[in-house]
């Protein structure tokens, strides 16, 4: 395969295709790095060629209360919205892999519904849930959007690794006299491990960056996304580019985590596909 | 093997949950786009189809609609001219980078939604990156200059012109949101090419194809899966946007999901909202059981 893709005539093409592929890494990669650069340039926002480094958006980022009272709000609702989503992402899995119910297939399109809907209408959906039943407003409302929402997410990362258990193990358990709790606990709770640890991750980071849904849930206080969107609407700061960059790099971190698990597991594979790529791909 | 107790403990929970928590809010939502808002803002549960009769009628909301899926379309098809052949570089021509050229599509798809919009912002505006590197380069200026020279006067300050165009416009919308799903297309079509098999096209060769007929007659076929699965999700998710508009849209950029929000905000009403995000809601399922109905035949076939 290889000879037949760089013979001859083919390796102009080949060459052509390598160009074209380099123009677009630079249209996604562009934007991400004005906003690192620009989070250093002294002279403000915009502006070319980028002068008088500086750390001081860094140093007034660190010194800027209200914005860490977001950011620790944020990773309050990211860490219930994880428990929420696998909690019951996990038996959603385990159901629609194992369990036969009437309404089956519209439970499992309704759950993964979430992932390809746009935010907004999840959002507007709820909202009138909680008004209609008197709920007010707060980080509670967003959390159990992002818990809901993000089941979407735990389901199709635990199913996929439910496709991977060898179902002999779970009944070498039973057979021996271990019950379905015991066998759960030793047996398959343990192999799921990874795609457990995995879709928290994802959930996590997801639950950081989720805007849309949260929009209509906010109460008071405000999540990290929501407060940078309410500052970004007065004016922009090359603050916002300081708290950018640091965001972006967690985000990333996470997401090597994330894939460093999911490769661990899979060698055997080849290069495994985004989570959200191969819900896509069940969805449609 | 797996006695009634357990099937029935794994699947109540979550039964229960996603129907309070997903089921009931959309017939909500349903029930909503058929009741009306009084003068004095009080709902009333009053059921008729005021709503989607003032929908069809008034043609602000077809307009912009019709341009929400104008700007969907195109934002569709631009991530597809950009994801497709750099898909197609990656399954047959990356070799042994192949891995690491995969893992940098992966990054930008996880840097924040606000945090690319905002950078957007950044490189658009009027006194923005964009326009520094042309002033910089004195391009604007030398635009100018052509300008004044025709014009007979070539005394004024020509390098402070900037660019206002390109922020505050569908431009900008389609821009920054192609941005951001490219990578989402391109990864469907990267795995439906990486599941073409190799053999099929040497086959192909051997049988006097031109590389072209090749491509044309039997990897394009194959990787159609992957390429409707990327398309519909671009379309979709930037249909429902109402983001992207408000951050660097302006006015003229404004799409449907931005009517909803200020339905549900300032303006104060809901149930029309509602109307609209459930026509939203059916476009969507709609297309989704379009797309796994054309799939299903070309598997067929």
């Amino acid at each position: 395969m290889e000879s037949l893709v760089n013979s001859g005539h083919q390796s102009g093409r080949a060459r052509i295709l390598g160009a074209y592929a380099f123009v677009v890494y630079a249209f996604l990669y562009l934007p991400i790095i004005v906003l690192v650069v620009y989070s250093f340039n002294g002279s403000g926002i915009g502006g070319f060629p980028p002068s008088g480094w500086t750390l001081d958006w860094y140093r007034q980022l660190f010194a800027d209360g209200p914005l860490w009272d977001a950011v620790l709000d944020s990773f309050i609702v990211a860490i219930a919205a994880v428990a929420i989503s696998v909690g019951l992402g996990l038996p959603a899995a385990l159901a629609l892999d194992r369990s036969e119910f009437p309404g089956k297939a519209v439970f499992r399109r309704l759950v993964l519904l979430p992932l390809i809907l746009p935010g907004i209408i999840t959002g507007l959906s709820l909202l009138m849930l909680f008004v209609g039943s008197g709920m007010k407003l707060s980080l509670v409302t967003i959390t159990l959007g992002h818990g809901t929402a993000l089941i979407s997410v735990a389901t199709t990362e635990i199913f996929a690794g439910l496709q991977k258990l060898e179902r002999a193990q779970e009944e070498a358990s039973l057979d021996l006299g271990a019950n379905h709790l015991k066998t759960f606990w030793r047996v398959t709770l343990p192999n799921l491990r990874v795609s457990i640890i995995a879709a928290a991750l994802l959930i996590f980071t997801l639950s950081l960056d989720e805007i849309a849904v949260s929009f209509f849930l906010i109460g008071r206080d405000n999540t990290l996304p929501l407060e940078i969107w309410s500052r970004l609407r007065r004016g922009i700061t090359p603050e916002i580019n300081a708290i950018s960059t640091l965001i972006l790099l967690f985000s990333i971190a996470m997401i090597l985590i994330w894939y460093r698990l999911r490769t661990r597991t899979d060698s055997r594979r080849e290069a495994e596909l985004p989570l959200l790529a191969s819900a896509i791909e069940g969805e449609s | 093997m797996y006695s009634r107790a357990y099937k029935a403990a794994v699947t109540i929970p979550p039964v229960l949950w996603v129907t309070l928590f997903l089921l009931v809010p959309y017939s909500i939502l349903f029930c909503y786009s058929f009741w009306s808002v009084s003068p004095q803002e009080v709902i009333v549960h009053h059921w008729n189809l005021q709503n989607y009769v003032e929908l069809a009628r008034n043609p602000i909301y077809l307009s912009v609609l019709f341009r929400s899926m104008r700007i969907a379309a195109a934002v569709t098809i631009f991530a597809l001219i950009l994801g497709y052949p750099l898909a197609y570089y990656l399954s047959f021509h990356a070799a042994k980078r192949k891995n690491l050229l995969y893992q940098l599509v992966i990054i930008p798809l996880w840097a924040s939604y606000l945090v690319r919009g905002y950078a957007w912002k950044t490189i658009l505006g009027s006194d923005g990156v964009l326009n520094g590197v042309l002033q910089f380069t004195h391009i604007t200026g030398a635009l100018f200059h052509l300008q004044n020279f025709l014009q007979q006067s070539m005394h004024i300050h020509a390098t402070l012109v900037p660019i206002r165009f390109l922020l505050y416009s569908p431009f900008a919308v389609v821009l920054m949101l192609t941005h951001i799903y490219t990578p989402f297309v391109l990864l469907p079509v990267y795995a439906s090419l990486e599941h073409v098999p190799r053999n099929l096209i040497e086959a192909s060769h051997d049988l006097g194809a031109s590389p072209w007929a090749t491509f044309r007659r039997v990897i394009l076929p194959l990787s159609l899966p992957g390429v409707l699965a990327g398309a519909t999700f671009a379309f979709v998710l930037t249909l429902g946007d109402f983001l992207a508009p408000l951050l660097v849209g302006g006015p003229s950029g404004i799409m449907i999901s931005n009517i909803v929000v200020s339905l549900f905000g300032a303006a104060y009403n809901w149930p029309l909202g509602a109307a609209i995000s459930f026509c939203m809601l059916g476009l969507v399922v709609g297309l989704l059981f379009a797309t796994e109905r054309l799939e299903r035949r070309w598997k067929v076939s």
